[in-house]
């Protein structure tokens, strides 16, 4: 809670900020997601009503209720990839991890996500892992993305 | 006044600036449908039923949020409208649980109503959202499958009555009204007012229906049931019977509750009176012994719980006495058991009341007297109805009956307790009598009256000024409560009610289809009850030839220990 | 083809958030012109300029800031729209990531007309890595004197703040844009009052994109009439456009208004990869216009775009090949806009809904002469009744294909899809 209260005073305890203290708390969750206590004590302490924070953090595809793999991979199912292949990348990646689409892995290290566009179509298909983006995928990019990923668990 | 001339459908009128098109065209007699749209709640355009077509605008506009503009050219029903207008009511009806014939909204949903009018045959989709189950507090049922996302509840839940506890979440396909985490209003800050409910155009939120726990009552031979029926219903019922707005029914629905198996048809109207004496005492005592003030009344549960959450430091503030359904019990299951000789274990008290809250109330845990539960079923007005029709009475038709002795006599005091102002003036009455040692016959306290959110009063007794406030609808009671915290307000009498208007207004009455008419209705049913309470030849509750008795025979005095042991009661910080 | 390079000249040369190197390479200089005008000087070379908003929805800009500058009400915010969501666009990422400094000095000018202290640039949150190097940008900007008090000595002051997005395409239309800004879901406000009057924090608000903003400083610095001159007659100097889809070579490329669909294509973009032929161009990201081969000549500047019917939105040219199927590639089309409706209003939150129901329907053969009617009817209403452009515009792609392509989708009727895209089975490929 200290980390919560800390974001809120960094923030002002301003009502404006509130997508900005959740997406900072949420990284700082270590399971890129936001405890139910912590909405709460945000929801206090901005004087918001929780249905109203419970609305923001719902509405916006970012934040995530439930703990998330260590690895959240989004594969961009949007036009300019849906043209070079994204549907092909996506049954890669629910083969090599053995999840579908909003699934987690049991060993709690891989997310799978459908995603609308990132901006990478100039290297589509694209995924993002995190904050990287990885493109022009085939499946033994694929192979070797996944692979280095469970290496550096 | 700047004066905006414009065209609709063909016709000329002339409205003032900053009118909408939707108000333009009421002057002209032009009805645009709409579904979304609650004048000053929830002017949101959303739903886009009340589109319409302007000369030179590319698409069409919402009515209800385009204002006028000068030379303007509108046409509100020519076939691009129409067929646009069908195509929409009919998306909406794609995802919406059509149970029609199930749903306690058949023939009283705007979403059906405005479907028939638009001609809408056929749905022609196969998909339905995925939506969160029914979930039911004691109060309360929420159908999201039945939700249309016009945001009506959550407007009067958050503006007018502060609550708060629902509100849009997710987008696309997955939009919902909701709670935080999906959670039961029971598990929130919920006041179980109603008020979503009666603002609700369709079935996606209804009272808890408590019909089957009453019929199996009535329906056991070894129980000995009495109903109790608060002062508000008899102006409402008939409304369910097509009777017009504010007809006081209170003859022909003391006969249906005889008829439906009652063993004793009770009047709350009786407590109400009583809990005149008692709050009345406590307000001389509290005034007179530097108790602690304003005094609140209690009448309300769904203020209470209100004050539970949001206002604990008001929570001395409030009077001990018991709500009327809540001392009707108490008195059931310990006089008139004793009077009756029945043993309390075998009388089930049945409350009709106009007001979801009370569902709640009942099942609180200090509502019980001599380990005995006060209340075991509370039904609202439409569920009588329900009952009623389900009977197979010719509800109009029936003869008008008078309520039992000895909890049903009442006076013209307790009857208005049913609109707000009227405990106030019902305690006011008493009050004076009690301090100039008269039997004054002035007695309308008009400066009380009036379906406004807040009111303020001084009135002057035998000397003594008293400092009055009438509150209704919580956020008006916040208000007003922030106020006197803020030291910018004191008074030594505040009436609250949880509902704009009262009771006749609860959570529990007829809905109103056409919500352009509430105020109308509010006005109507108010109205009734003060009609019933200049008719009554005894107008106050010390003057209950009943209540002496009770008092005589029972109590002893006001504010007795045997009373407080019955009738007072304690609140709790949530 | 004269090759000028006003907006991407710096991309890839200069440390994106270093003042020094940013002035070196010419930066600043419109900014230290800019504070030796009148303020409405500088509106009337805008006005010259011919630039018209680049965000997509092509409103001329010195008009904008024209009546903007003519509300009396104080204090008055910047705002950029930094929230690139269209698929297919990924201009304003260069932008962002390679010269921030540009929009940077770009906003600082429109403060210095405005009178604005305060400035958001929202950035979406898919962007959380760029975001770092414009905070870096302005955090440099300040100590050089160049944003913060008394911006060069001229006694005006302007502070710049990155505020991030989370996710919500929808967001990067202007009044969900402020609502987010406040901490609130993305849900579009009615208009009118328009921001410009009543923005954020109900107060006037100057909301432009970060391309628009970017403009400013060269038009300020070469003149208004010499900026448009780079351009079309209608459509004022440069426009970074964004090739993407089944081409050769895929990028941000800056041409001056006026070159044809065709030359992007073959000369800049080398022609559609693997020797395959083109079926359609999808111009202006997935709430633009579908265009065929026929239209290929048309060239990008406003009013002949609009002569064909055609817009150019964001700048995103979506190339795709006839390898593809009309109606896979509109399911991908519309579930984008499914997913990303903010729920507010009907059409456009059920209607995209249905669009991709009977869209699937067809892809599993299962589609009806009824339905393709169906579907332009709910595509007609969410264009007429929708309450913003997000709605608005999502059916465009599926009106279009329809027009050019409607033979596709009546084969899809009878249990065919010659590109073999759609499974033609109940149980579908998703």
């Amino acid at each position: 809670m200290e980390k919560v209260v800390g974001v809120l005073q960094k923030y002002g305890c301003a009502k404006e900020n509130l997508i900005q203290i959740m997406l900072e708390l949420q990284k700082l969750s270590g399971n890129n997601c936001l405890p139910k206590d912590w909405v709460a004590k945000v929801a206090e302490t901005l004087e918001l009503p929780l249905s109203k924070v419970y609305g923001v953090i719902t509405f916006y595809s970012m934040f995530h209720t439930e703990p998330t793999g260590k690895y959240f991979i989004e594969v961009c199912k949007s036009g300019p990839c849906h043209i070079a292949g994204a549907e092909n990348v996506l049954h890669m990646l629910e083969k090599e991890l053995g999840i579908k689409p909003g699934e987690t892995t049991p060993d709690g290290c891989f997310t799978l996500t459908k995603s609308s566009c990132f901006g990478a179509c100039d290297i589509a298909p694209a995924i993002k892992i995190g904050e990287k983006v990885f493109g022009n995928l085939t499946k033994d990019k694929l192979k070797e993305i996944i692979s280095s990923c469970r290496e550096g668990l | 006044m700047d004066m905006i001339n414009l065209k609709i459908d063909g016709l000329d009128v002339s409205v003032s600036k900053g009118t909408t098109i939707l108000e333009a065209a009421k002057e002209l007699k032009i009805d645009i449908p709409t579904l979304c749209y609650i004048k000053k709640l929830n002017e949101v355009g959303s739903c886009r039923v009340c589109v319409v077509e302007i000369e030179g605008k590319r698409g069409l506009q919402p009515a209800c949020v385009t204002n006028v503009s000068e030379g303007m050219v509108v046409s509100t029903a020519n076939k691009t409208v129409r067929e646009t207008r069908k195509n929409i009511l009919e998306l909406i009806l794609a995802n919406h649980n059509r149970e029609c014939l199930s749903c306690p909204r058949n023939l009283k949903c705007e979403l059906q109503k405005l479907c028939n009018e638009a001609g809408v045959d056929n749905v022609y989709y196969e998909k339905k959202a995925l939506r969160s189950p029914v979930s039911a507090s004691l109060s309360i049922v929420r159908d999201p499958g039945k939700c249309v996302l016009c945001g009506r509840c959550i407007s009067v839940c958050a503006n007018v009555q502060n609550v708060g506890v629902i509100d849009f979440a997710y987008r696309g396909p997955q939009t919902a009204v909701t709670t935080p985490y999906e959670q039961n209003l029971s598990e929130n800050s919920c006041i179980n007012c109603g008020q979503c409910i009666e603002i609700c155009p369709v079935g996606a939120l209804q009272e808890k229906d408590d019909t089957d726990k009453v019929w199996s009552a009535i329906d056991n031979p070894g129980l000995h049931v009495v109903v109790q029926v608060a002062p508000a219903v008899r102006v409402a019922l008939g409304e369910e019977f097509g009777m017009p707005v504010g007809s006081n029914v209170e003859g022909k629905m003391v006969s249906a509750l005889k008829r439906l198996g009652f063993d004793k048809v009770f009047d709350t109207d009786f407590s109400a009176d009583l809990t005149i004496m008692e709050e009345g005492t406590e307000l001389l005592d509290r005034i007179n012994n530097g108790g602690k003030l304003p005094l609140i009344t209690s009448c309300s549960p769904g203020w209470i719980k209100f004050c539970e959450h949001n206002y604990q430091d008001f929570l001395d503030n409030l009077s001990s006495c018991k709500s009327p359904q809540q001392m009707f019990g108490a008195v059931a299951k310990s006089y008139y058991a004793k009077r009756a000789d029945i043993d309390p274990a075998k009388i089930f008290v049945v409350s009709v009341m106009p007001c979801t809250a009370k569902k709640f109330e009942a099942v609180r845990d200090e509502m019980q007297v001599n380990g005995y539960r006060e209340v075991d079923a509370v039904i609202t007005t439409r569920e009588l109805a329900k009952m009623i029709k389900l009977s197979g009475m010719d509800f109009t038709k029936l003869p008008d009956g008078t309520f039992d002795g000895i909890l049903g006599e009442s006076t013209g005091a307790a009857v208005i307790f049913g609109a707000t102002g009227g405990v106030m003036e019902a305690a006011l009455r008493t009050v004076a009598d009690i301090l100039t040692g008269k039997d004054l016959q002035d007695i309308d306290y008009k400066e009380v009256r009036g379906l406004e959110g807040t009111r303020e009063a001084t009135v002057e007794i035998n000397g003594m000024e008293i400092k009055l406030a009438i509150v209704n609808g919580t956020g008006n009671a916040a208000k007003l409560l922030d106020k006197i915290r803020a030291g910018e307000a004191n008074y030594h009498f505040i009436e609250v009610m949880a509902c704009r208007g009262g009771c006749i207004n609860g959570g529990g009455q007829p809905i109103i289809l056409d919500k352009s008419k509430t105020e109308e209705v509010r006005q109507r049913r108010a109205e009734g009850l003060y009609g019933i309470d200049r008719s009554k030849e005894i107008r106050k509750s010390h003057q209950n030839p009943e209540i002496k008795e009770l008092y005589a025979d029972f109590f002893e005095k006001p504010g007795s220990h045997k009373v407080h042991e019955h009738l007072h009661t304690h609140y709790v910080k949530r | 083809m004269e090759d000028i390079k006003i907006l991407s000249a710096r991309f890839g040369k200069i440390k994106p958030d270093s003042v020094e190197e940013y002035i070196n390479a010419g930066g600043y200089e419109g900014l230290k012109k800019a504070v030796t005008m009148q303020q409405e000087e500088i509106i009337e070379e805008m006005k010259k300029s011919n630039l018209y908003g680049r965000g997509g929805a092509a409103y001329p800009t010195g008009i904008k800031w024209e009546q903007a500058y003519a509300v009396k009400k104080d204090p008055k915010y910047l705002v950029c729209n930094a929230d690139e969501g269209e698929p297919g666009t990924f201009k304003d990422k260069r932008i962002l990531a390679e010269d921030p400094l540009l929009l940077i000095e770009g906003m600082t000018i429109g403060a210095y007309i405005m009178g604005a202290k305060e400035g958001y640039i929202y950035i979406r949150g898919e962007y959380s890595a760029i975001q770092r190097i414009v905070k870096s940008a302005i955090e440099n900007a300040k100590k050089a004197g160049y944003l913060g008090t008394n911006i060069l000595g001229k006694g005006f002051d302007f502070d710049l703040h990155v505020v991030s997005g989370a996710g919500a395409y929808v967001c990067g239309e202007n009044t969900a844009l402020v609502e987010s800004l406040e901490g609130k879901q993305g849900r579009p406000r009615q208009k009118p009052p328009y921001v410009k009057n009543c923005g954020l924090f109900q107060m006037p608000t100057i909301l432009n994109n970060v391309e628009t903003y970017s403009c400013i400083p060269c038009i300020v610095n070469v003149g208004g009439e010499r900026y448009s001159s780079f351009g079309t007659e209608f459509s004022g100097g440069t426009k970074l456009l964004c090739l993407s889809g089944n081409v050769v070579n895929r990028g941000v490329y800056e041409i001056p208004y006026g070159l044809t669909i065709r030359e992007i294509i073959y000369n800049l973009g080398g022609g559609v990869k693997d020797g395959k032929k083109l079926k359609f161009v999808h111009l202006g990201g997935s709430s633009g216009s579908c265009l065929p081969e026929s239209l290929l000549d048309t060239r990008i500047c406003y009013d002949d775009l609009k002569k064909n019917g055609l817009s150019l939105g964001s700048g995103a040219v979506l190339v795709v090949d006839d390898s593809n199927c009309v109606v896979d590639y509109l399911k991908a089309v519309m579930e984008f806009f499914e997913e990303e409706s903010c729920g507010k209003c009907t059409p456009c939150r059920e209607g995209n809904q249905r669009l991709l129901e009977l869209l699937e329907k067809l892809s599993q053969g299962r589609g009806t002469l009824a339905d393709i009617e169906k579907m332009k009817s709910i595509a007609q209403t969410m264009k007429m009744t929708s309450f913003c452009g997000l709605g608005q515009s999502a059916p465009t792609a599926l009106v279009t294909l329809l027009k050019y392509f409607e033979n596709e989708f009546i084969e899809h009727t009878a249990g065919k899809c010659a590109n073999g895209k759609c499974s033609m089975n109940s149980k579908g490929v998703n």
